[in-house]
Order: C-alpha cells, then sequence, then structure tokens
C-alpha cells in the first residue's frame, strides 16, 4: 500500500463465487473454444473498481474499502472481492 | 387501502400497478417519490418494476440505497405490507428485506414471455385469492431472474414456508424446461417470515384484466390490498 498525503487508491476485484453458476464467464468461455482457442479452463467474468479515497491510515483505508464492498460493491451472497492497493 | 407506489429514476412499470391499484381495484393510491423520506401514511407500498438507475452495477442495488428504503424498511420490519415486483424483488434482495441474490438470467437471455407458476402458499393474504397449488399465467420481463443463495439458506427457505411461487409448466409440474431463468428450486417469489414482504419476478400488474386476455394477477394485486390485521399470514404454523 502506498501513500501520498493520506491518499490511497484501492482496486477492488469482485467476481462470482466459484460455487455460483456464471453463465457470463460461461458464454465466454464457449465463445473462445468457438474461435480456437483450445485449452481455455475457466473463465469467470467479474468487475473491477478503483476506489481513490482519503484516510488517516492504511488501517482506516482497509477497513473503509472492506465496508464499501460489503455494503454496495460486492453482493457476499453471490461475489467474493479482493483488494488490490495501487499507486496513483 | 392507502397504497404507495415508489418511483425511482428508471421505473417503468409503476404506472401499470396504479391503474390496477387505483381503476381496477379503486383504492386510493399514489406515486412516492425515491427522494422522499416519508412514506406519507400508506399501508401498502409497492416497489415496481423497471430499470432503476439503469441497473447500474447490480439491479435493485442502488435503489436499495435510496432515501425512501429507510422508511420502506421501516415500514416492513413493523410488519406493513409491502410488494416488490420484478426490479422491485431485485431490490427487496440487494436491502436484505428477503434472502438470496439474483444472478444473469441461466441463458443470459433477457426474457419477456408468459410462464406459468404454481402457488405454494395460500395462508398468505396476499394469496388469499388463491389456492395453493393452483397454476397462474403471468408475464416475466427481466435479464436477472435466476435466484440463488447458499444451500442451507435455500433449505432454510424451504423449511420455513418462504417460497410463495415456482415456475411450473402448464399442468403445474417441476420441470427443467419451465424454468426458464435457472433459478434455484425454480423460485419465483419468496416472503418474508412475517410473511408481509413479498417479491415475485412475474409481473401480476401485466395480466389483471380481461381486456388484456389475462387477469391472473388480479387476485394477487387484490391480495395485497385485502383488509385484515395484524400480521399478514403469520408463519406460526410453519415452526420456524
Amino acid at each position: 500500500m502506498t501513500s501520498q498525503d493520506n491518499r490511497f487508491v484501492a482496486r477492488v476485484l469482485v467476481y462470482p463465487r466459484a460455487e455460483v453458476l456464471d453463465p457470463q464467464g460461461r458464454a465466454i468461455e464457449d465463445a473462445l473454444g468457438r474461435i480456437g482457442f483450445d485449452g481455455v479452463r475457466r473463465i469467470r467474468a467479474g468487475k473491477s473498481f478503483e476506489v481513490a479515497l482519503e484516510a488517516e491510515d492504511e488501517r482506516q483505508a482497509t477497513e473503509a474499502v472492506d465496508r464499501m464492498c460489503r455494503q454496495l460493491l460486492a453482493n457476499p451472497i453471490v461475489e467474493d472481492y479482493t483488494v488490490e492497493w495501487v499507486s496513483e | 387501502m392507502k397504497c404507495g407506489i415508489v418511483v425511482f429514476p428508471g421505473s417503468n412499470c409503476d404506472h401499470d400497478v396504479y391503474h390496477v391499484l387505483s381503476h381496477v381495484l379503486g383504492q386510493e393510491t399514489t406515486f412516492l417519490w425515491h427522494q422522499e423520506t416519508s412514506l406519507e401514511g400508506c399501508e401498502l407500498v409497492v416497489l415496481p418494476g423497471g430499470f432503476s438507475y439503469g441497473d447500474y452495477l447490480r439491479a435493485g442495488s442502488m435503489a436499495a440505497h435510496s432515501p425512501i428504503m429507510a422508511a420502506v424498511r421501516r415500514h416492513a420490519e413493523a410488519g406493513g405490507r409491502v410488494l416488490g415486483i420484478c426490479n422491485g424483488f431485485q431490490m427487496l434482495l440487494e436491502t436484505g428485506l428477503l434472502p438470496g441474490a439474483m444472478r444473469r438470467n441461466r441463458d443470459l437471455r433477457f426474457l419477456s414471455v408468459d410462464v406459468h407458476l404454481r402457488v405454494e402458499r395460500d395462508d398468505l393474504l396476499y394469496c388469499s385469492n388463491y389456492r395453493r397449488g393452483d397454476v397462474l399465467r403471468m408475464p416475466i420481463a427481466h435479464a436477472e431472474g435466476n435466484y440463488a443463495d447458499t444451500e442451507e439458506a435455500l433449505d432454510e427457505l424451504e423449511r420455513r414456508g418462504q417460497v410463495v411461487f415456482r415456475y411450473v409448466d402448464a399442468a403445474g409440474r417441476l420441470e427443467p424446461v419451465a424454468n426458464l431463468n435457472g433459478s434455484e428450486r425454480a423460485i419465483a417469489g419468496i416472503c418474508n417470515a412475517g410473511g408481509n414482504v413479498l417479491g415475485l419476478m412475474p409481473h401480476p400488474e401485466r395480466c389483471a384484466e380481461e381486456m388484456l386476455g389475462n387477469r391472473d394477477g388480479l387476485g394477487l394485486l387484490a391480495g395485497a390490498v385485502a383488509a385484515g390485521g395484524g400480521r399478514v399470514g403469520a408463519l406460526a404454523a410453519a415452526g420456524g
């Protein structure tokens, strides 16, 4: 995690949970097969968000982004999320 | 009964519900803008179908955080009647007033077609005009109606008798081919434990008049405004 003047940038990746059927990923997987890409084992189609925020410290930034994910960015019933920190 | 229909940017079935409640069923009906914070004394709150906020992020997820939803939540938690149709059902899931989540339809297509539903509960006010096992024909029009939850949560939903409608064939049989969107356990509509909050993907407001060739949905909206005090179809008998 890097910060300048308490500014942080998180990259949030949201994917359908492994046990949840991902019709979009499945369709892309099939399409890749049709155009000749053999050996594709799996496609999961997800979303990514870049969250630029200000926070007092790393801990506060981490907590805030985690709450955002649980309350809005991901639906924990069918999606998992991961957070990476990137430099602006 | 005073009825309120919440209007979000992108709602498009709000006037259809208004027409049925007001003109067909003769109820005092009003629109409630999503920026409001009061339900203006409405006893039945309808979250209508449409594409609130253009289905950004996930269908219903932005509407779930609209100012009026705090009042809708209080109303529901106090035992008030809340009916979510299609996008309104998706909102109820996103607010957590009903359990589960919606995925893209199994075949990724937007489905606009008549389906058959089997009534699984007739002890709810909403279903007071139907009998358990009745088969209704109603239109669906959605891209995200593929109901999902964990196996444990689905078992719990079944055990508590919260599945109200299932997709079936015309004869009322559970057939995979009749479950067009791929919903777990062919679930088309569910209620909360108190039976006062109901969400379903099909559109009863689009089949509530003989003139339209189908009035199977009228019973549901008539049930939603039926007189009845206290809890709406208590689930006490379900033992959950």
